[in-house]
C-alpha cells in the first residue's frame, strides 16, 4: 500500500503536467535553439558544420561533467581551465623533448604513454586541490583559485610563454599518431566525440549505479549526516576534484593535438564556462542536486548558442550579453521547478494522511 | 515579608506551535525589585514564557500588561525599549568582535550618527565589568579569546549596559565556576536595590532557594505553582515539577537479558578551556536491555554518542563490542561493528533532506546491494520497502524526497536506516524529541520489539516519565560525570531529579578538584 499513489484530481495533473515540462526545460531549450539556427543561420545543418560544432562541445563537456560531480558536493573547481592548459604544455614538452634522464640520454614517449602520462598529472592536480580542502581545510573556492594560478603559471613557465609549436612526433618513437587525439575520427565520428560520449557514460554510471554517487549526493546534501551514517567525507571529495582533474587533462590533450601545438594560455576561462553548462543543466549550487545528462545538454545548449550565433554574424559582444541571460534564466525557472516540485510532492503526502 | 510592585503581568497566555501547545492559559506576576524563579523540566514551557516577554515569540492568544498599560511586543528592539533586557541560554556574542564592540552591538554610540565614539564605549565598558567584579577583562579583546564562564558574564552586562528595568536571566550559571556564581548573585541583589524586576531560570534547585523571592512552577506548559519563596524547599519544587504522584507505567514483562554486548569505559573528551565535557564515563548494556541515560541538557550524554560514534579525535577511552575492543576511528568502521546511532537532531545529523526516502534508508548500507562496484538498485529498493513496511512509514513514494515526510515518519527513516546496518548495540538520542505523541508510543513499542530480538538499546531522553517507562535501567549524569545509576523499578522520580541537579555532583566534587589542581 505504500505505494499507493492517491487519486490524482484536475488541480494535480495540469500541476504535474507542468512539471514535467519544466524538468525537461533544458532539453527543450536545446530544441528550441536547434530549431532557430536551422532556419536563421546557412548552413547550420551541413554534416561538416554538425561535426565541426559537436567538437566545439564536447571540450566543454568534458569540464562540464567533472565539475558537476564537484558542484554536487557542494564545492567547485576554478582551476580546470589552468589545468588545461598546463596539461597541454606537458604533453607538448614530453614529445618536442621527450624527459632528460640526466645520462646523456632523453627518454621518449609514444602517444599512449603520452596520454597517460598527461592524465596522471591533471588527477595529481587534482588530488593536491583535493587534500588541501580536505586534510588543510581550505575553502574549494580559494583552494582551487590558488591552484588556478600556480597551474597557470607553471604552464607559462614551461616554455618561457612560448608555444610548443609543430607536435607532429616522430614515428621513431611512436608518438606521431599525436594529432589523431584531436583530429582523427572512427566511423566518420571524430574520436574526440567518442571519448566524451565514454566519460559521459561513465560518468552517469557512476553517478547513479554505484556507492561512490550515492555519497557524492549524500555529501552536497548533508555533510554531517552523511559522515555520521559512515560515508567516508574526505574520500568523495578527494574522488570527485581528481575526476575533475582527470576531465582537465583529456581536454589538454585533445587541443593541443587539435592544433598541433601547445600553448600555455589555452584554457583560460574555460571553468566559467564548465559551471555555466551544469548550472544551465539544472546542478544546485548549494549541492545535492545534478545530472550528468543534464550538464551534457546544458553544454550543448551554450555551445550551439555561440556557433549558432557567430555564424548568423552577431557581434561578439552581443553573444556574451546573450549567454548571460541564458544562464540567468536557467536558474529562474529552476527555482520554479523546485516550489513546485515540493508543492505536488507535499500534496501527494497529504492526500495519503486523509 | 515587603510587598513588590507588579511589573509585568501575563494573564490567560496561550501559545501554540505546529503540532504542541507550549504555553496552556498561564498567568504570571513579575514583581519589580524581586527575584522571580522560573522552574519547570525540559519543555515545560519556561523558556517560551520568557521569549514572549522579551517579545522574540508573540503571544497567540491572552493579554500582557506592561506597568497595567496592556503591551505587545512584535519584536525584541520594542520590548528593550520599554525596559526588558533578557540573557538566553545559548550566548548570541560575536566571537570576532571585541568585547566592547559586543556590548554596544546594534545601538553603537557615535558622534554624529557615523563616527563610533570607542572610547566612550570601552570607558562604560570598563565600568560595567567594574560592577560585575571582572576588571581583568580588557574592553578591547576579542570576545572569542574569553572563557566560556567569562563571555557569561559580558552576555550579562550586556543586558546592564541597556539598563533594563526587567532582566531575565535563562540558566546564566550553567557555564560559571561558584567564584562567579557568587559574584553574580551579588550583582542580582544590586539590580534589586535598585528595583530592578528579575527573571531566573535555573535547574540548579539549590541555587533558586537561596537567590529567588517568588516561584513559578510550570510543568507541560502549565502553571503549578506560583507563591513567594518563603518556606519553600527543593522537595516542594521537585513534587510541583513533575506532579503529585509519577504515573504507573505498564511495564512489559521482564525479559532475560543475554550477556554484555556494549561497554564504554573511561570515555573523556577536553572541554575548550579545561575541564570535561564528558568526564571519565564508563557504561555498559547487556543484549535485549534498554538503558536509559537522563540528564538536562549540557549534562554531556549526547558528546559520549558522539565518541563512541568517532565524532571526536580528541576523545579518550575504550570501547567494546561483545567483549572485543573497538579500534576502528572510522564512522563506518564502528558501523560495521555495529553500532548505530539515531542523532538528536534529525534534520542536521540524521537525514539528507534533499534525497529521496529510499536514498536515505539504505545510506549506511550501500555496499549489502553492491557486487564490486555495481549497485543493483531493485534489491536497494526491495530493501527499503521491507523496512518501510516493517516500521510502517507511511509515505506516498519511495521516491520523494524525505523533507515531505511528517516529524515522526522521518525519525522512522532515520530508524530505518540504523537498522538495515544490522547493529548490535543502537544508541538513541532523544528519540521521541519533535513527534506527536501517537508517534511516540509507537516508537517506544519499536525499542521494546528489537530488544526483543537481542539488540542492546541506550537512549538518552530529558522526559522524566519516558526514562522511567522505557528503561530497565537508568543512568543519570550531570556536568558530564554519572551522578546516579538507578534498578527501574524501584526508582522514584525525586531521586532522578536530585541526581540530575548539577550543583549537587560540583559540591561533591569540589574538593577532589582543588586537591588534583
Amino acid at each position: 500500500m505504500s505505494s499507493a499513489v492517491a487519486n490524482p484530481s484536475k488541480d494535480n495533473q495540469s500541476g504535474a503536467m507542468l512539471l514535467l515540462l519544466l524538468k525537461a526545460r533544458t532539453f527543450i531549450a536545446l530544441i528550441v535553439v536547434f530549431t532557430f539556427f536551422a532556419f536563421a543561420a546557412p548552413n547550420f545543418l551541413s554534416t561538416a558544420n554538425m561535426i565541426i560544432m559537436s567538437k566545439h562541445v564536447a571540450l566543454n563537456a568534458f569540464l562540464a561533467i567533472g565539475m558537476t560531480f564537484v558542484i554536487i558536493t557542494g564545492g567547485i573547481d576554478l582551476s580546470v581551465g589552468s589545468i588545461v592548459g598546463l596539461c597541454g604544455m606537458v604533453a607538448g614538452w614530453l614529445i618536442l623533448n621527450g624527459v632528460d634522464i640526466g645520462l646523456g640520454w632523453t627518454i621518449q614517449f609514444n602517444t599512449l604513454e603520452i596520454m597517460l602520462i598527461v592524465i596522471c598529472v591533471g588527477i595529481l592536480i587534482g588530488l593536491i586541490n583535493g587534500l588541501l580542502i580536505t586534510k588543510l581545510n581550505v575553502a574549494p573556492f580559494i583552494a582551487t583559485l590558488g591552484m588556478l594560478y600556480v597551474a597557470r603559471g607553471s604552464a607559462l613557465l614551461s616554455s618561457d610563454g612560448r608555444t610548443f609549436p609543430n607536435l607532429n612526433g616522430s614515428a621513431e618513437y611512436g608518438n606521431h599518431t599525436f594529432y589523431l587525439i584531436g583530429a582523427g575520427d572512427f566511423l566518420g565520428i571524430p574520436i574526440s566525440i567518442w571519448m566524451l560520449v565514454a566519460v559521459g557514460i561513465g560518468a552517469a554510471y557512476v553517478a547513479n549505479r554505484t556507492p561512490l554517487g550515492r555519497y557524492i549526493y549524500a555529501v552536497g546534501g548533508n555533510e554531517k549526516s552523511a559522515g555520521l551514517s559512515g560515508v567516508n567525507v574526505h574520500m568523495v571529495k578527494i574522488a570527485v576534484y581528481m575526476f575533475s582533474g582527470f576531465c582537465a587533462a583529456l581536454v589538454g590533450l585533445i587541443i593541443s593535438s587539435q592544433l598541433v601545438a601547445s600553448h600555455p594560455a589555452t584554457g583560460n576561462m574555460f571553468e566559467l564556462n564548465a559551471i555555466a553548462a551544469a548550472v544551465l543543466g539544472g546542478t544546485s549550487m548549494s549541492g545535492g542536486r545534478g545530472k550528468i545528462a543534464g550538464t551534457i545538454i546544458g553544454a550543448f545548449v551554450i555551445g550551439i548558442l555561440s556557433d549558432g550565433l557567430v555564424m548568423m554574424g552577431v557581434s561578439a559582444f552581443w553573444q556574451t550579453v546573450i549567454k548571460g541571460l541564458v544562464i540567468i534564466a536557467a536558474v529562474v525557472v529552476d527555482q520554479a521547478q523546485q516550489k513546485l516540485q515540493a508543492r505536488v510532492v507535499l500534496q501527494q503526502q497529504a492526500a495519503l494522511n486523509d | 515579608m515587603e510587598t513588590h510592585e507588579i511589573g509585568l503581568t501575563i494573564r490567560d497566555g496561550v501559545k501554540v506551535y505546529p503540532g504542541t501547545i507550549a504555553l496552556n492559559h498561564v498567568d504570571f506576576d513579575l514583581h519589580m525589585g524581586a527575584v522571580n524563579v522560573l522552574v519547570g523540566e525540559n519543555g515545560a514551557g519556561k523558556s517560551t514564557m520568557m521569549k514572549i516577554v522579551a517579545g522574540v515569540e508573540p503571544l497567540t492568544s491572552g493579554a500582557m500588561e506592561l506597568f497595567g498599560k496592556p503591551v505587545r511586543f512584535h519584536n525584541k528592539n520594542q520590548a528593550e525599549a520599554a525596559g526588558i533586557g533578557i540573557v538566553f541560554q545559548e550566548l548570541n556574542l560575536f566571537p570576532n568582535l571585541t568585547v566592547a564592540e559586543n556590548i554596544f552591538i546594534g545601538r553603537e554610540k557615535t558622534r554624529m550618527g557615523i563616527d563610533i565614539d570607542r572610547d566612550y564605549q570601552r570607558a562604560e565598558t570598563r565600568k560595567i565589568l567594574k560592577r560585575l567584579e571582572h576588571e581583568d577583562i580588557d574592553p578591547d579583546t576579542p570576545l572569542g579569546d574569553l572563557r566560556i564562564g567569562q563571555q557569561q558574564i559580558i552576555e550579562i552586562a550586556k543586558s546592564l549596559a541597556q539598563s533594563a528595568r526587567i532582566l531575565i536571566l535563562d540558566e546564566p550559571t550553567s557555564a560559571l565556576s561558584a567564584a562567579e556564581v557568587d559574584i553574580l548573585f551579588r550583582v542580582i541583589r544590586d539590580l534589586k536595590a535598585d528595583g530592578v524586576g528579575i527573571v531566573y531560570i535555573s535547574h540548579r534547585l539549590e541555587e533558586l532557594v537561596r537567590i529567588g523571592d517568588y516561584i513559578t512552577v510550570l510543568r507541560d506548559g502549565l502553571v503549578t505553582g506560583a507563591r513567594s519563596m518563603e518556606g519553600i524547599d527543593v522537595g516542594w519544587i521537585v513534587k510541583n515539577m513533575i506532579g503529585g504522584a509519577s504515573k504507573d507505567f505498564p511495564k512489559t514483562e521482564v525479559q532475560a537479558f543475554g550477556a554484555e554486548i556494549f561497554r564504554a569505559e573511561d570515555i573523556t573528551l577536553p572541554r575548550m578551556g579545561g575541564g570535561y565535557l564528558v568526564d571519565h564515563i564508563s557504561m555498559s548494556v547487556r543484549a535485549g536491555e534498554i538503558l536509559g541515560v537522563y540528564g538536562l541538557m549540557g549534562a554531556g550524554r549526547s558528546e559520549f554518542f558522539e565518541c563512541v560514534m568517532a565524532q571526536h579525535p580528541s576523545s579518550g577511552g575504550k570501547f567494546f563490542v561483545e567483549g572485543k575492543e573497538v579500534r576502528e576511528r572510522s564512522v563506518a568502521g564502528r558501523i560495521n561493528r555495529g553500532i548505530a546511532l539515531i542523532p538528536e537532531n534529525r534534520k542536521q545529523d540524521g537525514l539528507i533532506e534533499i534525497l529521496s526516502i529510499r536514498e536515505n534508508i539504505t545510506l549506511s548500507s550501500l555496499k549489502d546491494f553492491t557486487r564490486i562496484f555495481h549497485m543493483s538498485l531493485a534489491k536497494e529498493a526491495r530493501a527499503a520497502a521491507e523496512y518501510v513496511r516493517k516500521l510502517s512509514i507511511k509515505i506516498a513514494s519511495l521516491e520523494n524526497p524525505v523533507s515531505s515526510l511528517s516529524g515522526g515518519n522521518q525519525q522512522k527513516v532515520v530508524v530505518s536506516k540504523a537498522l538495515m546496518t544490522n547493529p548490535k548495540v543502537l544508541l538513541m538520542d532523544e528519540p521521541s524529541r519533535g513527534i506527536d505523541i501517537g508517534a511516540k508510543a509507537e516508537m517506544f513499542r519499536t525499542m521494546r520489539a528489537l530488544t526483543a530480538q537481542g539488540l542492546g538499546i541506550i537512549f538518552i531522553t530529558s522526559d522524566l516519565e519516558e526514562v522511567m517507562a522505557l528503561s530497565d535501567r537508568i543512568i543519570v549524569m550531570a556536568d558530564g560525570r554519572i551522578s546516579g545509576e538507578f534498578d527501574a523499578g524501584a526508582v522514584t522520580s525525586e531521586d532522578l531529579v536530585a541526581a540530575s541537579t548539577p550543583g549537587r555532583t560540583e559540591e561533591k566534587e569540589t574538593p577532589l578538584e582543588e586537591a588534583a589542581s
